[in-house]
């Protein structure tokens, strides 16, 4: 008997060694020489290498006005143009248009196009792909999800070859930064059927990069275009791969087997500050474009008076959830716009976390411990509620907890449930079936969020699903999707900010940081408030770092 | 012989029809719908267009409706277009196939050549120190999480040994390899998979010949060869094997289903574009037409499993055979 359990030990103890090995190993591998950015800088970038991306899902189909994932919309983004980008500092700027004007207070657009960019395939970008692209987002039997901003076009006419002039039938400043949607290419899609031609995983675009292959579930290849008109990138080809597993995913970063991905926190903070990561890769962090929340269901008598959210909000430690869920690696949420946004109150502050105010707040609106047994009551009703967020997201899940246990502080009882993704949405966002929820936005850079908040958009599978009513933010919105002037708008969204905080129509909780990884032979890269991708075709690798030559 | 296989086949048609039916309902009715997916939660994208999108994939009509219009298209061989890419199914199911086959046959090969001789062996010293040993072997194989195990090997030979690439099937310069080069370069990327997904596979398989060779030896035939004299070695490997092997083909047959069906684990850790791999994601977006594809194909494959084991079982034992007629 003594003999087996021995035996036993000694294999699992084999396997616990195995396990710890790698923290040590990696100190090792270190002294071998590699790029440092110590190193004297090379004046002039130069050609060549390979840039390994890692994502966790494949792309579905590389026609951009169908691109709804966002795989998709990554490659997309490198094969196509749009009229109009975001620049470094989230400014938009010209791509496929070299200008635009905006006539008639906002009812007219006109693009400027450039006249030197040529399809992959040789042919000139004209207005015409402008049109055509155009005309099949409005087309109702083509799938795409994007038609909405291009229903409030009125018409779009092609004056010249490169001069293209919009009418929108009312005034509607969203629609400039609509107009980045990628140009797809008329002389090859004219006869197709986007949903079903062979350029949906054989793209030609304008892009800095064009596309090489495609296996299924394993990898996207696109290489550099040297007609780029901005161009030819220095990195010659930019490798998409699949792997759907994230603990992969960081073993392949400790083999270099992949160039750049987006970390966990806890990789972050803890996994990446070994001597091997800071010789090998270069970490960057800024303010992610969207932000979580715990939203209440305004419908339900609970939530319906504002002392009783202001309570829940003074009782919740937001400063703890950042330092627990996200070590420390965001920042706290103060409204509807992410901090770097124009569009964001300054003066906006965060509720402070006070248990001894949220407890006379609750007892103002009537919930005391009548019966002592530790939960508030009010006419009989203890003061329970479920909280929901959905399955796989474990930021999510951690951040209900805490949740939970400072809510369980003051007298409240929540219960934490979570639920698969499709589910979540159909049967309780949809319905209206839950009491509180902790959700996240990913927001445009535009800060338009009249879909969100306004409150005509509480039907049964749209985004006001809280049931958020006020008539002044309503006017406002409406007032800010009409307005062009830039300082006129800031003041319109400032008090928007200003009066949906002050509501708390949800607990604005934190907006995480991106903490992208890349490795160390990449230069030229210059983080922005836009991040660190904006530059991507300035990359490059000094000859003597290259690491995949041959081609 | 040929009347038995002819009368299976009839019987298949039915259980078919009846797997078909209930799997396409069960699937629309969990809930959730493939385009709300599609569309994420992005506030860009608006109810109408979601609305639109119902009406283009016939998700608006009723769920009978929709079964028939999916018979009337499977009678024609035609397994329909996914609703995530618009990509035919069949296409999508085929380019996945090869690979979760190759990875499952030779795991398979691994399991028989080395459970086999496991099982025959711990059953011939039954109660030895060698049989208690494999049977805590085989049963930490079969306690093991796959994922865990397929980790840490990955961190030994890919990370701290840097003998075996850590994920994909394929180098990322491999289509410039001479053939000797891409052949080495596959069965380095397979090497860690196959066995991982053998290693679980030993415990069932090796017990199952255990049992299987402990009862034929207990038989009155075995003590005959033995008590006329014949070699050890002989009664165990030509009377008793043949006979404790019938079984383990029955385990073939069961078998099948997971060729097609896959590891949703180890294809995702070891990122590998399997079969299922591409069955868990469709479930995840509800995209009907390709879950039920492979659905489809895995009851077919697995009735052809079955009939082919039953057949094989009729071969070599008349009694089957014989008492249909």
């Amino acid at each position: 008997m003594f003999k087996k359990i021995s035996r036993l030990t000694g294999i699992f103890f084999l396997i616990l060694l195995w396990g710890h090995a790698p923290a040590g190993h990696t100190s090792q591998e270190v002294c071998s020489p590699a790029g440092d950015a110590s190193q004297p800088l090379v004046a002039q970038p130069q050609y060549g290498d390979a840039i390994v991306t890692a994502s966790i899902g494949d792309a579905s189909t590389l026609i951009p006005i169908l691109a709804s994932d966002s795989s998709s919309a990554e490659i997309c983004g490198l094969v196509y143009n749009g009229l109009v980008r975001y620049d470094k500092d989230l400014n938009l700027e010209g791509e496929l248009a070299e200008s635009w004007e905006i006539k008639e207070g906002g009812l007219v657009i006109i693009f400027h196009l450039r006249k030197n960019v040529k399809w992959h395939d040789g042919k000139p970008f004209t207005a015409r792909d402008v049109e055509f692209t155009y005309l099949k987002l409005i087309d109702p039997d083509v799938k795409t999800p994007y038609s909405g901003d291009f229903e409030r076009v009125k018409s779009l006419e092609v004056i010249d070859d490169y001069t293209v002039k919009v009418d929108y039938k009312e005034p509607f400043s969203p629609g400039l930064s609509s107009w980045g949607m990628g140009i797809m290419p008329k002389h090859l899609l004219e006869n197709e059927d986007l949903g079903n031609t062979r350029y949906s995983r054989n793209p030609i675009g304008t892009g800095p990069y064009r596309f090489k292959e495609w296996k299924t579930g394993e990898k996207i290849v696109l290489v550099s275009n040297p007609d780029y008109y901005e161009g030819r990138p220095f990195i010659n080809r930019y490798i998409y791969r699949i792997i759907p597993d994230q603990a992969t995913t960081f073993l392949e970063l400790q083999t270099q087997g992949v160039d750049q991905v987006g970390l966990i926190p806890l990789q972050y903070s803890r996994q990446t500050d070994t001597p091997f990561f800071k010789k090998y890769y270069r970490k960057y962090k800024y303010p992610s474009f969207g932000y979580s929340y715990m939203g209440f269901n305004l419908k339900d008598p609970k939530f319906s008076d504002g002392r009783v959210r202001l309570a829940l909000d003074h009782a919740i430690n937001k400063e703890e959830i950042i330092s627990g869920v996200l070590l420390g690696l965001g920042r706290v949420s103060t409204g509807p716009f992410t901090p770097e946004s124009w569009a964001c109150n300054k003066d906006v502050r965060p509720v402070p976390y006070d248990p001894i105010k949220a407890r006379a707040l609750l007892k103002e609106a009537g919930w005391e411990d009548h019966d002592g047994n530790g939960i508030l009551d009010k006419d009989g009703q203890e003061f329970r509620f479920t909280i929901m967020t959905n399955q796989g997201n474990d930021t999510r899940k951690t951040t209900a907890e805490i949740i939970q246990r400072r809510l369980r502080d003051i007298g409240v009882a929540a219960e934490v449930r979570i639920i698969e993704w499709a589910t979540f949405l159909s049967e309780f966002i949809d319905k209206g079936k839950f009491e509180a929820v902790i959700m996240g936005w990913n927001l445009s850079r535009d800060p338009d969020c009249y879909d969100i908040w306004h409150s005509s958009k509480t039907r049964p599978g749209e985004f006001n699903f809280i049931g958020y009513k006020n008539e002044e933010v309503d006017k406002l919105l409406l007032e800010g999707r009409r307005e062009y002037d830039r300082d006129i708008r800031r003041q319109i969204y400032n008090r928007i900010n200003r009066l949906i905080f002050d509501d708390h129509p949800c607990i604005f909780l934190y907006v995480p940081d991106a903490l992208p990884i890349v490795h160390a032979r990449f230069r030229g890269i210059e983080p922005a408030p836009a991040g660190i991708g904006y530059n991507f075709i300035k990359w490059y690798v000094p000859t003597g770092e290259q690491r995949y030559t041959r081609w | 012989m040929v009347n038995y296989i002819v009368r299976r086949l009839m019987g298949m048609v039915p259980v078919l029809i009846g797997i078909t039916l209930i799997t396409f309902f069960v699937i629309h009715l969990s809930p959730g719908k493939p385009t709300r997916l599609q569309a994420e939660m992005s506030p860009k994208i608006s109810l109408e267009a979601r609305e639109k999108l119902d009406r283009l994939y016939g998700l608006d009509k009723p769920v009978h409706v929709q079964y028939w219009e999916w018979v009337k298209r499977l009678s024609a061989m035609d397994l329909g277009k996914s609703f995530v890419d618009e990509r035919p199914v069949s296409e999508k199911i085929g380019e996945r196939i090869p690979i979760t086959i190759a990875i499952n046959v030779l795991s398979l090969i691994m399991i028989f050549l080395v459970a086999v001789p496991i099982g025959i062996t711990s059953a011939v010293r039954e109660g030895s120190e060698y049989d208690r040993i494999s049977t805590v072997f085989v049963f930490i194989g079969f306690a093991m999480p796959t994922f865990w195990l397929a980790l840490l090997l990955m961190s030994l030979f890919g990370v701290n040994l840097g003998w075996l690439p850590v994920s994909g099937i394929k180098s990322i310069d491999f289509e410039d390899y001479n053939l000797v080069e891409k052949i080495f370069d596959l069965i380095r990327h397979l090497a860690l998979p196959v066995f991982v997904s053998a290693f679980a596979g030993l415990a069932g398989i090796s017990r199952y010949m255990r049992a299987s060779m402990l009862e034929i030896l207990n038989k009155d035939f075995v003590r005959t060869a033995r008590a006329k004299g014949l070699p050890e070695k002989q009664v165990i490997y030509k009377h008793a094997l043949r006979n404790a092997l019938l079984p383990i083909v029955t385990i073939i047959g069961l078998s099948v289903p997971g060729l097609i069906g896959g590891s949703v684990i180890f294809e995702s850790i070891y990122a590998i574009p399997g079969m299922g791999k591409l069955f868990y994601d469709s479930v995840m977006a509800r995209d009907y037409p390709v879950i039920m594809g492979v659905l489809f194909i895995g009851a077919v494959l697995t009735l052809i499993g079955n009939l082919i084991a039953d057949v094989m079982y009729a071969y070599a034992d008349p009694r089957i055979r014989m008492s249909g007629r």
